[in-house]
Order: C-alpha cells, then structure tokens, then sequence
C-alpha cells in the first residue's frame, strides 16, 4: 500500500482512510496521494467504493478513521464548503428553480462575494465552457450536455484546487461524452487544477488520466500511469478489468525445456524467453498466461515459434476484425486488421509477443 | 416505349396502395359510446355523484325555504319562494348560550384559531421533516418511528394530559393553548409528509447545496422551499380543513366565548329550546362548511399535483 504515498507536496492526500457503514465496510486503510495539477482516474467496477471515497474527500461523508490532506492541511475534519473543493456529480445537480446564472453564483452569493467579483466570475466560466448564451435559462431547459457543462462552471467559479468528478459523463449519449471527454482534457491542460474523476468506462479513464487507480471492493488494486496499467498489470484482476475485449488468460504452469523455464498448458509450450519477469521463474509453479487480443500475430513471419489453432467465430468491427479461436483447449480473442478475413475452421499459426505478455501467480494472483 | 410501360406498372402500384389505405383501419380505432365498459363506468359515478350531491341538494334548496314551507314535508321540492332569511339569521342572529350574535363570532374565532395554527404546524413539520430526511442526526430514524406512532394513537387517550400540560403552561382555554394543540397533533402526519418529499429528492441536490456552503437553514430556504411548493399546498389544504372541521379540542380546549365554529354549530343545531329552525340550521350547516370546500375549489388541482409530486413516494 505503501507504494501510492511517495509524492512529495501532494495536492491531496489520504492517510489510512477507512468507511463503515454500520456493519458493511466499504473502505479498509486507503492510503492515496495525488499529485499537484495531476489528473487522477479512479476506475473500478459498481458498488467498490468510488463514489465513497469522493465523498470523503469531498467531506459529504465522515471517515470511520483516517485522515484528509488537500494542500498539506488535515481537512479531516473541515466543512465541505472549507476545503477547497468542486464537486460534479452525474445527475447534474442543478438547482431547478434557479437560472444558470443564479446556478453558477449560487456558491459566491452565499459567501457574499461582492457583486462585481460574482458577475466576473461568471462571465469567464461562461466564456471557458461556452454557455453564455445559456445564462438566462432554466436547467429543464437545458439539454443533457449543456446541464454538465453547468454543473462544471459551478465548480469553476469557486476558484476551487481540487475537482471531484463523479461519474459526470455516464448520463450522456456515447458521441457527447466523447465530446465533453475531449472538453474535460482541455479544461485540465489550461486550468492546471488537480482533478479526482470517477468512472467506471475504461476509454475515459485511459484517455483522461495522468494516473489511474483501480479499485476492488475499497482496496486500490494498481496506482499507476495509464500505459503500465494497460500492459503491466499488478495482478489478475487488473488485467481482466481494463481492455476490451478482455485478455486472454491461459491457465498452465512453468515446465522445463532445454534447460529453460517455458509456459506450459494442455501439453504445449511456449517461450518465456522474452517475457521480462520481476522474479526468477522456477519450474512446477502454477501460473496464468495473459496475452491481449493485439499482442498476438496471425499467420505473421515473424520466424520465432508459432501455435496452430483453428477459427472459430469472427467479428468483423470496421477497422479490426475480432477472430476467436480454438487451440490448445482454450478459447483466444485476437485483434487483426480489419481488411484481414479468414474463413471460420481455417486452420492459422499464432504467434504470441511475450514481451507484452503478463505471468500471474494461480494462488496469489499478482503478477510475476 | 418502355419507359412509358414502367410508368403505367407504377400507377397501377398506387392505385393498389390507395385501395389498401381506404378500405383497411386506419388511424384513430373507433370506439362506441355506449359500450358495456362505458355504462359501468359512468354509472358507477353517475350513483356515487348522487349520494353526495342529494344531501347537499336538500340542504341548499331548505336553507333557502321558510319554516311554513318546509312543515309541508316536501323536502325534495324546490322553494316556492326564495328566502334569504334564514342566512341573515344564521350568521348574525342565532343564539347560541348567552350570545344572539349567529355563527359570525364562531366564524372569526375561527380564523383566529386556524390561521396561526397553519402557519406554524407547517412551518416547524416542514423544518423537521427537512432535517429528517437530509441532516441524519444520531437517533433520527427512532425519532422519526415514534412520531408515526403518535399518529395511531386516538386522541382522546391524550385530552387529559394535555390539559394538565396547558393548566400548567397557564394557556389553558386560550386560542394560544388551542393553536399549540394543532400545531402538536398535527406534527406526525405532516412530519411524515415532508420527510417523504425531501427525501424523495435526489441527494446530490443537497449535497452540492453543501459544498456550494450553504448551512442548514440557507439550503432550506433557499434550494428546498422553493421546490416543495406542491407538498406546501397539499399540507395546507390537510391542515385548513382538519383544523376548521375540528370539534372535539375545540370544545375541550376554549371557552364559550372563544368558542370555533363548529362547536357554535353545534350549539345552534342541538338547542332545546323552541322550534327547531330546520331552515337556519340548513344555512348554518352550509357556513361552516363554505371554507374547507372554497379550500378544496381553488387548490384542488394543486391538491392532486402535489400528492402525485412526492406525498405518496416512500
Ligand atoms: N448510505 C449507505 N449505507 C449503506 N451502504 C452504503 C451506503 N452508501 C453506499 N453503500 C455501499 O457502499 C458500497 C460502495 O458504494 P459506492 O457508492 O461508493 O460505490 P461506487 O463505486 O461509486 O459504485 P458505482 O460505480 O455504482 O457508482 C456499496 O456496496 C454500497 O452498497
Ligand atoms: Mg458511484
């Protein structure tokens, strides 16, 4: 756990943070720290404790233990409103009777800014996520991606350190939050604040992030930057949550041939020998071959060693073609270009990029 | 010469379409007017119509009559001659005890009872069930299971103490003691009322509210009022009406000359002495009941809105 605390000035840090809910635990000793400026993901499946731990930091929930830091402050015990936070949650959140205008100043007239700071404000936020002529209306009046582009100036007003993003794209259709996606980014990029967003899409998270930390029921599984996330997951569960469509996993065991460690499932072998393991590889140790669908080659000439296997089923989806195949007892997902077809029952020789491959231990499930 | 041959193939082809459209349904299904469903319907409400609208028929067309024309015993009959006396005399001339000023002191009495009752029953169950439903203190939910309970229990198990309570408070027989009575009373069912609507507003409203900083009392009036006007009217009309028609504390908790109408009502309905007036009991009756229905007639469609907005969600 250790590992995720070893920024120095971080934006927000969160120091052995656990939750109850009477019985029901739902964060267990987090530690978590998040740069200054950083774009943090935090990904995970439904019901794992996202929202809770924004919520914690927000300070809309009180922690059963821990402690809470945004700018080197303990905020633990700080009002929402004092520690220097926006908040954007799914729903929008919109004050109904208000117009957007009365919306985004709602904050500043409560703590009594003085009229012209108010109306100045709003005028960048309005200028920045373009919804000036917006201003006059009511949120009913507002279609989906217009409401969240409210919701977000109403943080952006308020001058805040730190954005809480919760899920803010989930209630749209894909092609507007493909667009607010690219908005968020370049929001982030010219505002340089440090932003907490919540998802549980990984495109968003991989697109987004400067860090992504995967969650599994309150325990942060991997804290790290979206490309070693993707290709050098910390253990099973990471590597099964993120890529679509999932990695490929080859249960076996490590064997000796020729004096070399090698992969063995259902009596065929495959090379390590360009697998970077983190430990030495000991032959009889149960183990999990994962390899993505792209990380394999079909019918390459790559002149390394190949498997046969035969096609079962394919997907073509515009620019790949999805082939699933049957060797060895198991069943492969490969990503090969789109204008590549093959006949369902032709026979293909594999080839697999064991230097983007993942070595899991079968009882530990991390990875080797 | 082809082409000519497609053209015709094509004509045919609409033709063939528009045969099709005009002989086939089309549109709206029709549907007859006097079908079994039909008469059912409306005559389940022609009949349930009429069990409320006879009485009140009988009781207009008396009120209206004199008392020579009513000893005939034709109460269905229309008045042969309108008469408004009877109204003069229920409103300002009846006797009731020591008084011969009509039901128009009740009336006033009333008033006085009613309206500062309503205002701040509404105002601290509104308050309470907003601090219900978004502020969770320790105990909130035991709090809140034994007000629902105080909404079981009978009333009249608690006249008694009560009275003890307003003795001793020295408010007993006061409109102030009788309006701290409703207001009490009426705390379990209107509690309930508000709690329900707000929590049956999404949390993150709050919760933005919250970290926008506002406290307790500016999210109340500033983001919460303003969206529970509905349950603010149907709270209104229960209280409105509960509190005019009410009788029983009104004659336990004031004296004869503080007396609400309804208690005065009675009073005139059920005197002894003389002949009974059926006339101007007829009109008295009506008085004392024109307020809950004005009530009803002007925010009814308000009523319905706001029970559909949130009374009814758990
Ligand atoms: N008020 C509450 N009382 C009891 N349990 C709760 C409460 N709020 C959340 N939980 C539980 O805490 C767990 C984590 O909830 P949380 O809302 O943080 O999940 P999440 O990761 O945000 O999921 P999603 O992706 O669906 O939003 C869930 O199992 C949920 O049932
Ligand atoms: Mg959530």
């Amino acid at each position: 756990m250790n590992s995720n605390v070893s920024i120095t000035n971080p934006s927000v840090s969160i120091r052995d943070l656990s939750l109850s809910f009477g019985a029901v635990s739902v964060l267990q000793n987090l530690d978590l720290d998040i740069r200054d400026g950083e774009f943090l993901v935090l990904l995970g499946s439904s019901g794992c404790g996202k929202s809770t731990l924004l919520n914690c930091i927000a300070g809309l929930l009180e922690p059963t233990d821990g402690q809470i830091f945004i700018k080197e402050k303990n905020v633990t015990w700080e009002e929402p409103k004092d520690r220097g936070i926006g908040m954007v949650f799914q729903s929008y959140a919109l004050y109904p009777q208000m117009t957007v205008e009365k919306n985004l100043s709602f904050g500043l007239r409560v703590a009594k800014v003085p009229k012209e700071e108010i109306d100045k404000r709003v005028a960048r936020a309005a200028e920045i996520l373009q919804i000036g002529p917006l201003l006059k209306r009511k949120p009913a009046e507002l279609s989906g991606g217009q409401r969240q582009r409210v919701a977000i100036g109403r943080a952006l007003v308020r001058d805040v350190d730190v954005f809480l993003f919760d899920e803010p794209l989930s209630n749209l259709d894909a092609k507007l939050r493909s667009e607010l996606r690219v908005e968020i980014k370049r929001l982030h990029q010219s505002l340089k604040n440090t932003m907490i967003y919540v998802t549980h899409d990984q495109i968003e998270a991989l697109t987004l992030a400067d860090r992504i930390a995967i969650m599994k029921s309150g325990v942060i599984q991997q804290l790290d930057d979206p490309i070693h996330i993707y290709n050098r997951p910390k253990n099973l569960f990471v590597a099964g949550f993120i890529g679509s469509p999932s990695m490929n996993f080859l249960r076996g065991e490590l064997a000796e041939e020729g004096g070399r460690v090698v992969f063995r499932t259902h009596g065929v072998n495959f090379s390590l020998d360009r697998y970077d393991a983190a430990e030495p590889l000991r032959a009889g140790r149960k183990v999990v071959l994962g390899v993505r669908p792209e990380h394999i080659t079909v019918d390459g000439k790559t002149g390394g060693e190949t498997h046969e296997a035969v096609v079962d089923i394919e997907e073509p989806m515009g620019a790949d073609n999805l082939l699933w195949l049957k060797h060895a007892g198991h069943t492969l997902s490969v990503r090969i270009g789109g204008a590549r077809r093959y006949a369902v029952g032709s026979k293909v020789e594999l080839s697999f990029d064991m230097s983007l491959a993942s070595l899991f231990d079968a009882e530990t499930e991390d990875r080797i | 010469m082809a082409d000519i041959g497609t053209l015709n193939r094509t004509a045919a082809g609409f033709d063939a379409v528009a045969d099709r459209v005009a002989s086939g349904p089309r549109g709206r299904r029709p549907r007859r007017a006097l079908s079994p469903r039909n008469i059912m319907l409306y005559g389940t409400l022609f009949v349930a119509a009429l069990y409320y609208l006879l009485p009140l028929y009988v009781m207009v067309v008396t009120s209206l009559k004199g008392m020579p024309e009513i000893r005939m015993g034709n109460i269905f009959s229309p008045p042969m001659e309108i008469t408004f006396e009877p109204w003069v005399k229920a409103w300002a001339e009846a006797c009731t005890g020591l008084n011969c000023d009509g039901l128009s002191r009740g009336f006033w009495n009333s008033v006085r009872i009613l309206v500062p009752s309503v205002v701040v029953s509404i105002a601290v169950a509104s308050v309470s069930g907003y601090s219900l439903a978004n502020w969770r203190f320790k105990g909130s939910e035991l709090f809140f299971s034994i007000l629902i309970i105080g909404a079981f229990i009978p009333y009249q198990v608690m006249i008694y103490p009560v009275v003890i309570v307003l003795r001793e408070l020295g408010v007993y027989g006061t409109l102030t003691g009788l309006v701290i009575v409703h207001t009490i009373f009426g705390m379990p069912i209107l509690t309930l009322l508000f709690r329900n609507y707000f929590a049956s507003l999404p949390v993150e409203l709050f919760k933005a509210a919250r970290i926008d900083g506002a406290g307790f009392w500016s999210i109340y009036f500033r983001i919460m009022l303003p969206m529970a006007l509905p349950i603010f009217v149907v709270a209104m009309i229960l209280q409105v009406t509960g509190i005019w028609n009410d009788f029983l504390f009104g004659v336990v908790f004031t004296r004869p000359d503080t007396y609400p109408m309804t208690v005065q009502l009675n009073n005139i309905v059920n005197s002894v002495q003389g002949v009974k007036e059926y006339n101007v009991n007829m009109a008295a009756t009506l008085l004392t009941g024109a307020v809950p229905l004005i009530v009803y007639f002007v925010s009814g469609r308000l009523f319905v809105r706001g029970i559909a907005a949130g009374a009814v969600k758990g």
